[in-house]
């Protein structure tokens, strides 16, 4: 029997492919983003913003942050 | 036999038989209904943190509707509005909807803790949950008030939407919840008037079915009323202003309105004209909750151009 790649069943799983390949490029792409967008948000504590704020009054009355 | 001849099964499915086991119609409201949680509350969230916040509810709620779709295979293939999913259809094995639904559920709830906070995160964890243990596998099957019960979980998604900005729950969520979650029976019940048959065929408990349609019309007046009050305090809450107060008045009359010709209607009467009223009262159903939340972010920009503040000042 010939293999026939133009099958029905072989466009499917090309979709199917073609889509999760699309979809795995597209988290890496989100997760890098929001990486930097996370990292470049930080004190020079690396603290994430409302941190420093928050543990300001504290330091103003002489408690140690 | 070859190896061609081993792989070729007619039932294989394509990327979109995945797409549509996620339920995208109902996704479209939660990624709505969330995203206005997160833009009206009163804290800023950077634009990227809540795009990736409202991506990951709605992947969190298509895994809870994979999931449903993998316990109710055996309804689904009973109902006409739903013998054509994947699953009943044999495109989709039942296991591959189960292990999709179950990655889905663990990646969205671990990238919502990741981008915004680990309680908005434990909160999708406990609407997909309520969604699958408690309405699917629990309520559905057994008791008619399996909407009522269940509307619960499709009312938590702006209060998660609201969790990811402020970390935690104050009023003006509950009272979001409150009023997808008020809205919820009527709008099923609706839908239930006029599938006639599918849920009677399938064994679902639905009201229709055990209490008959004249008391499903009266239930579905009775919780439009109790719906508007939870309307007018939300427009009344520090989150309302002017274009919700306006748009709870009209939309609340106009759907009481519509549920009382729905009670007052025979059902010979409904069925003679092939149930127009009801299908007219489903979709005015969905265009409330449309205008109504729409209604919030209209007034979150009159706040946030500084023109509301006479309201405030009431």
């Amino acid at each position: 029997m010939s293999f026939r790649p133009e099958h029905e069943l072989h466009r499917r799983r090309w979709s199917r492919n073609l889509g999760l390949g699309a979809l795995l490029a597209a988290f890496v792409a989100l997760v890098f983003v929001l990486t930097l967008v996370k990292v470049s948000r930080q004190d020079q504590f690396g603290n994430p913003p409302g941190a420093a704020q928050a543990s300001a009054p504290a330091a103003a009355n002489g408690v140690q942050p | 036999m070859s190896d061609y001849t081993a792989i070729e099964q007619p039932q294989d499915a394509g990327f979109g038989d995945f797409v549509q086991l996620l339920k995208p119609r109902v996704m479209s409201l939660v990624v709505f209904t969330a995203m206005v949680g997160l833009l009206v509350a009163p804290a800023h969230v950077h634009p990227f943190v809540a795009f990736v916040s409202i991506l990951f509810i709605a992947l969190g709620g298509g895994a809870s509707g994979a999931l449903n779709m993998w316990y109710d295979a055996d309804i689904d293939a009973v109902m006409r509005r739903t013998r054509a999913r994947p699953i009943p259809a044999g495109r989709i094995a039942p296991g591959e909807a189960l292990g999709l639904g179950l990655a889905l559920s663990g990646v969205s709830c671990l990238m919502l803790g990741l981008a915004a906070n680990w309680f908005a995160a434990a909160f999708l964890a406990f609407t997909i949950f309520f969604y699958v243990g408690v309405y699917t596998m629990w309520l559905k099957r057994l008791t008619p008030q399996n909407i009522v019960i269940g509307g619960a979980a499709g009312a938590f998604p702006p209060m998660i939407g609201w969790a990811v900005a402020t970390g935690g729950v104050s009023v003006e969520s509950i009272l979001m919840f409150m009023l997808i979650f008020m809205w919820t029976p009527p709008h099923f019940w609706a839908l239930a008037l006029f599938m006639k048959d599918d849920y009677s065929k399938a064994g679902v408990p639905m009201l229709t079915v055990t209490h008959g349609r004249a008391a499903t019309r009266s239930h579905i007046f009775v919780y439009t009323l109790l719906l508007a009050p939870f309307a007018l305090a939300l427009a009344a809450s520090p989150v309302g202003g002017p274009v919700t107060l306006s748009a709870a008045l009209v939309l609340n009359v106009w759907f009481i309105r519509g549920a009382l010709r729905l009670w007052r209607r025979p059902e010979q009467q409904a069925e003679a004209d092939g149930y127009r009223a009801e299908k007219a009262f489903f979709k005015f159903s969905l265009a409330y909750l449309f205008l109504h939340f729409s209604a919030l972010l209209a007034d979150a920009a009159l706040r946030g151009y500084g023109l509301a503040t006479w309201w405030q000042g009431l």
